[in-house]
């Protein structure tokens, strides 16, 4: 008894037709789902008549998006059969669905075999082709010898497919080039364009692949003569209605052959030598007003470019992308510049001459063309145009998309250090960039701005005097705020006193400069940074003004701000001023010259993949000094870490040679052993604690945990970063209280570059001693431990607000917190 | 790539091995960059290293990405010739053409391309082809240009 039979699966058109009504994505989805197992039922009946109807409908939803992979067998099915629609659909599923990466192809092996030797040639051709587009390397290797044997069949269909047939397998095994070599022999001899186009494709395969390939062509088998004579033939031929495009005979052949051409050409005279003469015959009769001549045209552009063509060509073939430039279409216009970008670099003098066509390019509306245009304009700056070039960049980058004024600025920064033509020109055209793309500058450029300003050392006051005019129009962009923040701070006298002499002295007070600088560290347009460098610009003018008290006074509100770095620097800058005064003018001395630490690369274009991209990026490394107004900083943070209170007495200059050795002793390792002396306390007013210098020979203190009796406490937990503080009391002073952290992580990554800062009120001493390492490591593995003496003699209610940083899964973390639940113990 | 305005992928031929999620990433990338530009731009765009041409006919994006050292101008006359030939082929080809009858399309781009080559130049010769394969299709019904699969 037949079992009932399931209705004839739905026609493809029927099913397009019907999943196009689909309104929503939902809908779509469900009749696709619906079909598909439809489809796989009548898979699993092995139903043959209906089987391509099937997979053609699955190639159908592949296409939307779904899964089809259960197909993929049926493909093999429909190859083996003997229908020619079934051989068809199968071929085309096993192209859309199979790749070298399923392991179904191999299945493949042999239904090609067969099907490369049928009788039919169109079966013959639907197996070259599937084989030549998703062939493995297996399967390349099995069956070449086939692909081999077609390729010296008379019959131009399948000979033409063959051969790029073969180019993939060459491809994909490169060592069995060899074995195509003799069925190449007279390939070129056809008459029929096909053929002769996929000759040439697997010539310049070969040719590509193997320098041994490309000399064997070029001596023995004269390919060059050939390819001329064929190349001659096609110009000069009359119309060929099957191959004309646009009154040009075939150029999809004219093009290939001429790559070819450049291939054989390339650093052999000879070969150049025999192809000069066409070349110049195509370069001057290809017709230029469509595209398609265009096309023929690049192409041979860039193949004299590529020979050792003699110089007239050369100059032929620039100017032709000369004419390029000034066409109409956009396209032609991209590919000229393109291309001269490729060959800026050899024939520099050639290009120059069309200084002016590029430069004009940069006001184009188009995107791509205005990018090629600027990086082209960059590479053909020199001493001799530089003014001229810089009028143009400088208006292109007031005008230009966001997108692009990065590069410009940098750009120009680099063809300005290069070119320069007087010092006074180099700073004013620094000035123009910073005042109209400030903020798209890098980071980076500021220090070396700031270098090349040190190092002009006629041109300070002009430099600060334009720097503060531009600072009372603008203050929003950072990076021109930076640089002139540290200007003043360095140059603010000679702002003061009216020295200028390039141009009209400002009259200027030192209360309005003051001013100037106190404004931004307000100004909610400031970043931390750029507050930075103001605060250190201001403390390093109380020794070039006179009104100190002023300053005093400013360094004296930060010192409480919340910002750390900056409460930082302002309480270093107010010891500074109560008990190192006498230190003060040597740090804050004007800073000499730095020395340029990193080499400037040349701004020349690097070549990638012939696209070029400007280096201006990557050229230039940022001198080591980060902070140059760090300075000041520096010495008093020389053994301290991150001290908000520095270990004073380690800088004091005038201690006794023994102390001093003990004193880096005792910041080095955590022992107390050998106490240093209290010589310091007598040239230090004695009003300061004896920090811990107390007992000379006091024994190591940190063992006395016991002693102590504290109970350690939690500081922090937050995001799986948990700091304990456990506490011992030093003694013989029991004013110090000793804290180690401990800092652990529950998380699954590292937290890495693990910086830990702590404050404490002014009526607190703090030290803060080195970190066990700056990697915490992951789910609580370790900890890193750091150790904090505090002292504090009136016995007052110890807080500390605490500053973490560190870089977690990549990215940078910062958090400040406040502890207030120390134990009565840790400060009673 | 063949893509509508909608971003409605018609046809896809890759000549590079890879992974059913790359393709999908990339057909999305180049829906992304070519939707987005501007009327009058140029044709050619830089995606990775790759050069990417593409042109628009009626509803249609028709999108190819190239090697370094292609001809992008040629692209344009390449892409150009496969809309000649499925207008010869279909008569006065549009999208939906192609929608129904991708499989057509698909065997058209065969005898044109093979392997990311061009394999033959003569439109003549790629339309001969295509009409003499058809004709071994084994039933009327197939043979014939819209066929009920």
């Amino acid at each position: 008894m037949a079992l009932p039979r399931m209705p004839a699966p739905i026609r493809l058109r029927e099913l397009i037709r019907t999943i196009r009504t689909a309104r929503t994505q939902a809908e779509e989805r469900e009749m696709i789902q619906k079909e598909c197992a439809a489809i796989r039922s009548s898979f699993r009946e092995e139903d043959n008549t209906y089987r391509c109807r099937n997979v053609a409908k699955l190639l159908y939803m592949h296409m939307l998006g779904y899964p089809a992979h259960f197909g993929q067998l049926e493909c093999l099915k429909l190859i083996a059969s003997q229908k020619f629609t079934d051989k068809r659909i199968g071929y085309l599923g096993a192209m859309l669905l199979l790749d070298e990466r399923q392991d179904v192809h191999l299945l493949m092996t042999n239904c090609i075999k067969n099907d490369l030797n049928h009788s039919t040639q169109y079966v013959q051709g639907l197996a070259l082709c599937t084989l030549g587009c998703m062939g493995s390397s297996e399967m390349c290797r099995d069956l070449a010898g086939e692909v081999e044997k077609l390729l010296k069949t008379s019959n131009s269909y399948l000979r033409k497919k063959a051969a790029l047939c073969a180019v993939h397998v060459i491809r994909k095994v490169p060592e069995l080039m060899e074995m195509f070599l003799p069925a190449t022999k007279n390939l070129l001899s056809e008459k029929n364009h096909g053929v002769l186009h996929t000759s040439v494709v697997l010539l310049t395969e070969m040719c590509e692949r193997s320098p041994d390939m490309l000399a064997h062509f070029r001596k023995n088998e004269k390919l060059v003569p050939q390819l001329v004579r064929i190349l001659k033939n096609l110009i000069m031929s009359g119309y060929s209605p099957e191959h004309d495009v646009s009154g040009i005979s075939d150029p999809f052949l004219q093009v290939r052959i001429l790559r070819l051409l450049r291939i054989l050409g390339k650093g052999d005279d000879d070969s150049s030598e025999a192809m000069n003469d066409i070349l110049a015959q195509v370069a001057t009769n290809t017709e230029t007003s469509k595209n398609v001549g265009n096309a023929i045209l690049y192409e041979t552009v860039l193949t004299i470019m590529d020979i050792k063509s003699e110089s007239g060509l050369r100059v032929l073939a620039i100017n032709i992308l000369g004419r390029f430039l000034l066409n109409n279409d956009k396209n032609i216009r991209y590919v000229a510049l393109t291309s001269l970008l490729k060959t800026v670099q050899t024939d520099h003098n050639a290009v120059q001459r069309h200084r002016s066509t590029i430069v004009d390019c940069l006001k184009d509306l188009d995107v791509s063309i205005k990018r090629r245009a600027m990086e082209l304009s960059f590479a053909l700056v020199n001493g001799n145009n530089i003014r001229g070039m810089m009028k143009e960049l400088l208006y292109f980058l007031d005008s230009c998309d966001p997108e692009f004024k990065a590069d410009c600025a940098s750009g120009v920064f680099l063809a300005a250090e290069k070119y320069a033509p007087s010092k006074r020109w180099h700073i004013d055209t620094i000035m123009r960039v910073l005042t109209t793309a400030g903020s798209y500058v890098r980071d980076d450029s500021v220090p070396n701005l700031i270098q090349l300003i040190t190092n002009s050392v006629e041109m300070h006051a002009y430099t600060v005097q334009r720097l503060y005019k531009a600072l009372l129009d603008d203050i929003s962009q950072q990076p021109l705020v930076q640089v002139a923040s540290w200007c003043i701070g360095e140059y603010g006298d000679l702002l003061v006193s009216g020295q200028c002499e390039e141009e009209e002295p400002i009259q200027v007070t030192e209360d309005e400069v003051l001013d100037v600088l106190e404004g931004l560290l307000v100004s909610n347009l400031s970043t931390p940074v750029t507050r930075g460098y103001a605060l250190t610009a201001i403390m390093k003018l109380s020794t070039r003004f006179t009104s100190v008290n002023r300053i005093k006074k400013v360094v004296s509100i930060y010192g409480s701000s919340i910002d750390v770095e900056l409460q930082q620097r302002a309480v270093e800058y107010n010891a500074l001023f109560k008990k190192y005064d006498h230190m003060r003018p040597a740090l804050l001395e004007r800073m000499p010259i730095m020395e340029k630490t990193a080499s400037n690369g040349p701004t020349e274009i690097v070549q990638t993949n012939g696209e070029a991209e400007p280096s201006v990026v990557e050229a230039k490394h940022p001198p080591p000094v980060t902070q140059p107004t760090n300075q000041a900083n520096d010495l008093l943070d020389l053994l301290g870490g991150n001290d908000v209170v520095p270990v004073i007495q380690t800088t004091v200059p005038t201690k006794p040679a023994s102390a001093g050795g003990e004193l880096l002793d005792l910041l080095g390792d955590l022992s107390l052993s050998g106490g240093p002396a209290p010589a310091p306390a007598t040239s230090v007013p004695s009003s300061q604690p004896a920090f811990l210098l107390d007992g000379l020979t006091s024994p190591p203190l940190f063992n006395d945990i016991a002693a102590a009796g504290i109970p350690p406490m939690t500081a922090y937990n937050k995001n799986g970063l948990k700091i304990d503080f456990t506490f011992e009391r030093a003694n013989p002073n029991p004013n110090i209280a000793v804290i180690t952290i401990h800092a652990s992580n529950s998380t699954e990554a590292d937290m890495t570059d693990f910086v830990f800062q702590a404050a404490v009120p002014k009526t607190f001493q703090l030290q803060l001693l080195s970190p066990s390492s700056n990697v915490v490591p992951t789910l609580n593995q370790g900890t890193v431990t750091q150790v904090i003496r505090v002292l504090n003699p009136q016995k007052q209610q110890l807080r500390m607000r605490i500053k973490l940083t560190y870089t977690h899964k990549g990215s940078a973390v910062q958090d400040l917190a406040e502890v207030n639940n120390f134990p009565p113990q840790s400060w009673q | 790539l063949l893509f509508s305005r909608q971003g409605k992928l018609r046809l896809q031929k890759w000549f590079t091995p890879l992974t059913d999620r790359e393709k999908k990433k990339v057909i999305r990338d180049m829906m992304m960059l070519v939707l987005a530009r501007p009327p009058r731009s140029c044709n050619f765009l830089q995606w990775r290293d790759l050069k990417i041409v593409y042109k628009r006919y009626a509803s249609l994006y028709f999108c190819a990405g190239l090697e370094d050292k292609d001809n992008e101008l040629l692209a344009l006359e390449v892409l150009h010739r496969y809309v000649e030939l499925l207008d010869k082929y279909f008569g006065n080809v549009c999208e939906l053409d192609i929608i129904f009858n991708f499989e057509k399309a698909y065997f058209i781009l065969d005898e044109f391309l093979m392997g990311g080559e061009i394999l033959e130049t003569s439109k003549l010769a790629v339309g001969v082809s295509m009409e003499e394969a058809d004709t071994l299709q084994e039933t009327m019904e197939e043979y014939m240009s819209k066929p009920a699969y």
